[in-house]
Formats: C-alpha cells, structure tokens, sequence
C-alpha cells in the first residue's frame, strides 16, 4: 500500500473522481494549472483540461454561486475556497442557497453534487485569517453535511464518499497536517461513511470527542492520561452535520464522563451542541460534568497561539478534573 | 487581457462618453416606428405572447384581490412587465433554464403552467410542488425549466452563470436566462456572476427588468451611471438596452442574444426599460414615495395595450375575442382559486423529508416527538393534525358529515 500525506490522498481522490464521472469538475483560485496553493488540485487540469479543472475569478460568492448552479444542472462541482477563513463571502450562496436548494424547491431540484473543499484550522501561524475554524457556523444550517478528515486515509475515503453523496458537502481539510499527516492509503478506490463517527481507541472512565487535526492532539493528551491508569475511549467525529449521537452517547453511557475538544471558539462551537445532546440522554449516566476544551473567545491571534490553542496538556487537565470530580 | 497603450497626460474618465441608446420598434398605437422591422412572428405566437401577458395580469389582479381577503398570505405583480418578462421567454427555446427573480410568473404562464399549478403554490396545498414551504410566488417548475424562486436577491444570477457552464459542457445549444431587477444588480452577486460568464464564456443572458423602483428606493439612489448596461463594458460583454414595455423590441434584443450566447459561448446583458406600475408587493403602498402623476404617465404605455394595437393592426385580434379572452381567464383563475384554497395542507411528515435526499436519524427524532405532540393538542395546529396520518384525516371527514 503506498504512503501519501493528506495533499496527496486529497489529489488522488479528486483523481479517481474525475476519472470516473466526467461531470466532475474542480475549480477555485489558482486551482487550475498551478494546482491549488496547497497543491491539492497539481496536474488535474493537465490530465482532464482546462474546461474540468479551472482557476475562477477571486470572488468566493461567485465561486459557490457558480457552483450551486452547476451542481443543479447535473454537474459534479467540486469548489475549492482557498482558505476557510475566506468562505463568509459567501455565506449566503451557502446557507440560503446550498442548503436550501432541494427542502424549497419539493425535490423539483437538487444541488446535491456539491462539495465544498477549505483548509482550515490553526497551527501554522496563520493569524486571524489563515486558522479559522468556521464549523459551528455551518453546523447551524440543515441541509448541509459537514466532514472533517484527521488523516490521509479518512482524507481520500470521506472526499470520494462526499463527492458522491446526495446531499452537498462542505469537507473541511485541516492544513497543518496537509504535509505532516502521512500514511498507507489504498491506491483503489474506497469510500468511509458520511455521518457516523469513529471509536478509534476504546476506554472505560472517560470518553474524548473530537475531530480533524484535534485527534492527533488528543492522542498525545491520552497517551499521558493513560500513564497515570486513566482509561480513555476515543471517538473522530469525522462528520459534523449530521452528527452521530448513537455512538457518542453509546460510550458516555459506558465511560459516565465527556471531553470534547475543538480548536474553535467555546461559545457558540460545536461542543455546546454535543454536550447538551448527550446531557439529554445520558443524564443519569454522567459522573461528572461535561468538558470543553477549545480555543479562546478571541479572534484566532498569531503570536500567542500555542497559549490559544486547546493542545495536549489543557486535554489531559481537562481528563483529570472529569475523572477527580 | 489588460490594455496597455501609454497616454502621457493625466486623463481620468468617467464614462459619461457612452449614452446607451433604447431600441425601440413598436409606438404606443400600435404602428412601428419609422425604420423598424417587425421580428418574425407568426399570427399563432403572437397570440401566444399576448394571451400570456393578459393572463399574467388577470391573474394577478385577482390574486392581489385575494390577498386583500385575506385568502392568501402574499403576493407580487408583474403589472407593467408583462411584455418584458413574456417577450423574452418566448425568444428562448422551451428547454432553455430560467431563473427568475420573483416577479416573471408570466415566464411561466407563457411556458404553460397552469392556473391549477399557480394556485396549488399560492395557497401551499398537498399539490404544490413545493410542498407548502416557500411563500407564494416562490414557484418552480422542473418539466419546464424553470428553477424555483428564492427569496435572497440576486443569488440566482451566479448560478445562471454555473448552470450555463455546465449547459456549454453538455453540448446541448441550450443556455440560460436569468431576471432581475435593478436592485438586485446592486449585490455582489450580480458582478460575481457577470465577470466569471465573460471569463469562462458561457451562454447566458442577464435580463435585466430596471422597473425604476427598488421597493421604495428610485433608481437615481441605486446607481449613478447611465442604468445597468454600462457595466457590461466592464466586463467586455454584449449589452443592450431595450425599451421593456416594447413587446417587439423585447423580443427581437433577447433573440439575437441567445443567438450571441449559443452560436458563441459569449454572455450578453439585457436591460429592459420599463415601470413597476402596482406596489412591490402586497405589503407595500406605494403612495408614500411615488407621484400618481408618475404612475398615469407610465400606464399609458401599459405594454399590454401598445400589443393589442399592433395585433388590431394586424388584422389578428378584435373587440370580441379581447373580450371572450378576458372573461375565460377570469372565469378560469377564480374556479382554480376555489379548487385551491379547499385542497388540504401537505402531510406532516413533508416537514422533515428533502432537506437532505434521505431523512437523517435526528430528524426522524425531531418529527416523531412533533407528532406525539400534535395529537396531543390537535385544536391547537390544524393544519398539522388534518394532515397527520391517515387515521386524524378520517376524523376530520367525520366530522365535516362526509362519511
């Protein structure tokens, strides 16, 4: 099996896809010949052509603009904002277009094509604008899916499942671990499920939930909880909207404490959502109070981010409180 | 392709240099003006295109009446642009994709949806395509190409622009027309949509409707150039202003414009000049910002009048047939209406179902608790517990003493 990092795994999806379906189409700014900032889209535009594989104008309303209508002729468009940070312009085209497009118009039409590829997240001195974490603000919208990878192999398995779901995507790609995330990825093609998370490690006191780039900062905080007898049970969310609450509950139902962790912000992030979802239904079952370990209520700052950001050590505190309450 | 020849002084321009002229074929009685060359349009099209323009306005005469009733929730006119909205549909071929802004029911009536379908949507009943979710006008049609009207504005013209791509794409020589308004050419979205159509060549055309009013807001507070058209330039598009309320004009720009699109990938900008001549919409009253001397002045020029003189002039259309037409519409939306409005609501369960292709887990939860709740408090939502299940809908036949 050969090794890729996430650009690579990434690229070979984006690969197969087009391979497959000539209706599938990348486009961006500086998608085309140069192949993407990051170089997710290199050499796609030389295999299937300028009309498949295109730079836009710099304009994000009018990139998923463009796309919803594509996506409700029958393409499969595959829109890339270059960074997360830069997907508010369009906003609208998102949340009152995308997500809307099939529930108002009865099923009459669709944009179900869809997927919206961004960068996100911290880590890479980045500032205010190159680490932004927008989840919980899609997380709002119904209509929408939302799919955050943690690593090459989830990378090539969620893109090619969300380029092919019915429903559109916006896959969010953590881009500190774009070149540092490397590992066997199957060359074929292979899709991981849309919408059920992952119990990548299995515990009794405690469960931590997470996903993207944060997985790989709960395994340190884990790695250490472990060395003072702590038991902890492991869940990648992977997909945000819809989230699976069966197997989050399941665990906190078996462990009676919850950690979650995310990058973004705490008020208004995706942990208040599953920590009241969970509150509901393992009321009785919890030992102690629900954890958030997150990013500040600051805009995301440069030289101070590793005091911002929620790394291993605010992790495994957060482990310890759970388990001392 | 940025131009780079030198000038050596400072020159600033402003553009005013360019006055874009109206064209202009039909006059207010019906006679062509002097020059002008009516398009090619046989006795039966003709036909078609004014009884969709008259119907578009009995319709929405009666329909305003009925929101005034209180029988329906809201409503929009087209009342002044009937010859604007229906002249340029019928310049495009039936499979071409509209996308409209809000106030092009007259597309639709001249691609023959019926006043059945109108209704079914005004009034949200268990036939409405929609399923009752959107407010009335936001219509949509997938048999005729026509894509279902959101609210936000403006939205719809990058995606006229994208859904033509993928048109050029298929090969099909289709291509896309998308409506707007003035205001709407204010968003972001509008010059999103105009530059990627020049740089990625697609077919479409950007009908503009400049009816002179942005609800309240004149023109003259919307944009200080010379209207809508001068922006193609910014964008090396074809452009032409057309006189909105000139059914040949309208006709004859938007046909050699899907000639521009299709035979060569290039989009063109339409600017229809023309005037909202009822209020925006039923909760608007215009008396607050416009003169009725204003309004008088432009119901001279109803465009459905100046095409009923040119069809006397004819020889196609008279006293007698306006009239037989005028009552068979009226007959027809008000016995549509009344079939309607009786017409019981969508079933509970179409609250949860299309918002994503299969209904998620969650969903499923959310609904289930809504419908435990409904059969506990039935009086309370109506429309809710009529359209429960099966066994709530029996009841309600009971008790009306249909069984």
């Amino acid at each position: 099996m050969p090794t890729m990092n996430m650009l690579q795994a990434i690229n070979n999806a984006l690969d197969i896809a087009m391979g497959e379906d000539d209706k599938v189409l990348c486009f961006g700014e500086d998608v085309g010949s140069f192949g993407g900032v990051f170089r997710a889209t290199s050499h796609l535009q030389e295999k299937y052509g300028r009309a498949r594989c295109f730079n836009t104008p710099l304009v994000e309303q009018g990139i998923i603009g463009f796309a919803n209508g594509l996506a409700a002729q029958g393409s499969v468009p595959v829109a890339e904002i270059q960074f997360a940070d830069y997907i508010f312009p369009a906003f609208d085209q998102i949340v009152n277009e995308t997500a809307k497009f099939r529930y108002r118009s009865g099923d009459l039409f669709n944009v179900g094509g869809l997927t919206i590829r961004a960068p996100y997240g911290g880590g890479i001195s980045g500032g205010l604008y190159h680490s932004q974490s927008p989840e919980a603000y899609f997380a709002h919208t119904p209509g929408l899916k939302i799919v955050v990878p943690r690593d090459p192999y989830q990378a090539k398995g969620l893109l090619l499942a969300a380029i092919r779901d019915p429903d559109p995507v916006l896959f969010f790609e953590p881009k500190r671990l774009y070149r540092a995330a490397v590992g066997e990825v199957p060359e074929e093609d292979y899709q991981l499920p849309i919408g059920e998370a992952e119990v990548i490690r299995e515990g009794s006191d405690v469960t931590l939930v997470g996903w993207g780039a944060q997985m790989e900062v709960i395994e340190r905080a884990v790695e250490l909880a472990e060395k003072d007898g702590i038991s902890c049970e492991v869940i990648d969310l992977r997909s945000l909207l819809p989230w699976d609450q069966e197997t989050v509950a399941e665990s906190v139902l078996k462990t009676g404490r919850l950690v979650i962790t995310h990058e973004a912000p705490r008020t208004g992030g995706f942990a208040g959502e599953i920590a009241a979802a969970i509150q509901e239904r393992c009321f009785l079952y919890l030992e102690s109070p629900i954890a958030r370990v997150t990013g500040l209520d600051t805009p995301f700052p440069l030289t101070l981010e590793k005091e911002y950001l929620p790394d291993h050590l605010k992790i495994v505190e957060a482990i310890r409180d759970s388990v001392n309450f | 392709m940025t131009t780079t020849a030198d000038i050596h002084e400072p020159t600033f321009l402003a553009g005013d240099e360019f006055s874009i002229p109206t064209f202009r074929l039909l006059q207010q009685d019906g006679t062509l003006f002097e020059g002008a060359t009516a398009p090619e349009l046989d006795q039966a099209q003709a036909l078609a295109i004014y009884r969709a323009m008259v119907a578009t306005r009995v319709l929405d005469e009666r329909m305003l009446a009925a929101q005034r009733q209180g029988r329906l929730s809201f409503y929009m006119q087209c009342t002044g642009e009937e010859a604007s909205v229906v002249g340029a549909t019928a310049a495009l071929d039936d499979a071409d994709m509209i996308m409209a802004q809000y106030r092009e029911q007259g597309a639709l009536i001249y691609r023959g949806f019926t006043f059945d379908e109108f209704m079914n949507q005004l009034f949200g009943n268990e036939l409405d395509y929609g399923k009752g979710r959107q407010m009335p006008i936001h219509y949509g049609s997938r048999k005729l190409h026509y894509m279902t009207i959101s609210s936000p504005l403006a939205t719809q013209i990058p995606q006229a622009t994208g859904y033509a791509y993928g048109q050029k794409l298929a090969g099909d020589g289709q291509c896309t027309a998308v409506f707007f308004g003035e205001g709407a050419a204010s968003e972001g979205d509008f010059h999103a949509a105009l530059n990627m159509a020049a740089v990625h060549e697609v077919p479409v055309i950007f009908f503009c409707r400049n009816n002179g009013y942005a609800i309240s807001t004149p023109s003259i507070e919307q944009f200080a150039a010379d209207g809508v058209a001068p922006r193609a330039f910014g964008y090396r598009m074809h452009v032409i202003r057309v006189d909105g309320n000139d059914i040949l004009a309208v006709h004859t720009a938007t046909r050699e414009a899907r000639r521009i699109a299709v035979e060569h990938n290039q989009p063109v900008l339409i600017e229809a000049m023309s005037y909202r001549l009822a209020a925006h919409s039923s909760s608007d009253d215009p008396s607050g910002y416009r003169s009725k001397k204003e309004e008088e002045a432009w119901r001279e020029k109803d465009p459905i009048l100046r095409m009923q003189c040119w069809l006397n002039e004819q020889g196609w259309w008279s006293e007698d047939e306006e009239k037989a037409l005028q009552e068979s519409l009226r007959r027809e939306v008000l016995e549509t209406m009344k079939r309607a409005e009786k017409r019981p609501p969508p079933p509970l369960d179409s609250l949860v179902t299309d918002v994503y292709a299969d209904v998620t887990p969650e969903l499923q939860r959310q609904l289930d608790a809504l419908k435990r709740h409904v059969r506990r408090y039935p009086e309370a939502y109506p429309k809710g517990a009529r359209a429960l299940d099966p066994d709530v809908q029996a009841d309600d036949t009971a008790a009306k003493g249909e069984k």
